[in-house]
């Protein structure tokens, strides 16, 4: 989790959290280049329709603002990439008020592709999620999806925290 | 026509309000309530973005997710659809419309 040091935010991530936090970002990047398809309710979540009652004034609206957009998200995952530590273990990151905020926005970008494949709805609780999918199969991808989900909340917190702070 | 006396017809049903023709009236930029972003991190948004105080900040993220929704900005049409964008930036939902 991130604290504060001077000027920079600081945390310590063992091999498993470098490893779960290059797999999200580099899914954000893939769903944002290769996979890229407004068809897909993920990307309709990270670039929503701006004129939800017509289609016309949404499709201009994108033709003016979604390359900017798709770019700036691209580079926000980037940040995480790039501040990760190299090779297969864990390490220290430290980041600037610049790239603390790139994080932010990138593990928020992070939680809403989860969100929406998990079906995160106002009043799930996460715990009860958690226990009925350990109850379902612990060795399921929903178990271990929720437990990122959750993880990157908790990330995303204390960073928020430490900025504020 | 003055100094005509006027026929008597039934009055023509006029609106309570005086009309602001539709062109002229400001647009809004609506953020709505999604169960994902966390509420401190939305209040962080708005003051970031906005430059709104704390308090102002906090109460909007209180409207979006009791209400579930809230107008953060009004102004021009163009202006609004930058504040969309930004808000999209930071994964916030946000929609244009006319106040």
């Amino acid at each position: 989790m991130f604290r504060r040091r001077g000027d920079r935010y600081v945390a310590t991530f063992a091999v498993d959290e470098v490893r779960v936090l290059r797999k999200v970002a580099s899914e954000v990047v893939g769903l944002l280049t290769d996979g890229f398809d407004h068809g897909d309710p993920v990307v309709g979540r990270l670039f929503p329709e701006a004129y939800p009652d017509d289609a016309d004034d949404t499709a201009e609206f994108r033709l003016y603002t979604e390359g900017d957009l798709k770019t700036a998200k691209i580079d926000q995952a980037g940040a995480i990439l790039a501040a990760l530590p190299d090779g297969d273990g864990g390490g220290e990151v430290r980041l600037d008020a610049e790239a603390a905020e790139a994080w932010l926005r990138a593990l928020n970008d992070a939680r809403l592709a989860m969100g929406v494949r998990l079906e995160i709805k106002d009043g799930t609780d996460l715990g009860e999620e958690l226990d009925d999918a350990v109850a379902a199969d612990p060795a399921s991808s929903r178990v271990f999806q929720l437990s990122v989900y959750a993880y990157l909340g908790y990330l995303q917190e204390s960073l928020l925290n430490a900025l504020i702070d | 026509m003055g100094g005509m006396a006027a026929p008597q017809v039934a009055p023509v049903e006029t609106p309570d309000t005086e009309e602001v023709p539709v062109s002229d009236r400001p647009w809004v930029t609506i953020v709505w309530d999604d169960p994902v972003n966390l509420m401190t991190y939305v209040t962080w948004v708005f003051q970031k973005l906005f430059g709104y105080s704390r308090e102002k900040a906090e109460q909007l993220m209180l409207d979006v997710h009791h209400k579930g929704k809230a107008v953060v900005s009004t102004g021009a049409r163009e202006r609004m659809e930058h504040d969309a964008a930004q808000l999209h930036a930071y994964g916030l939902w946000a929609t244009v419309d006319r106040s």
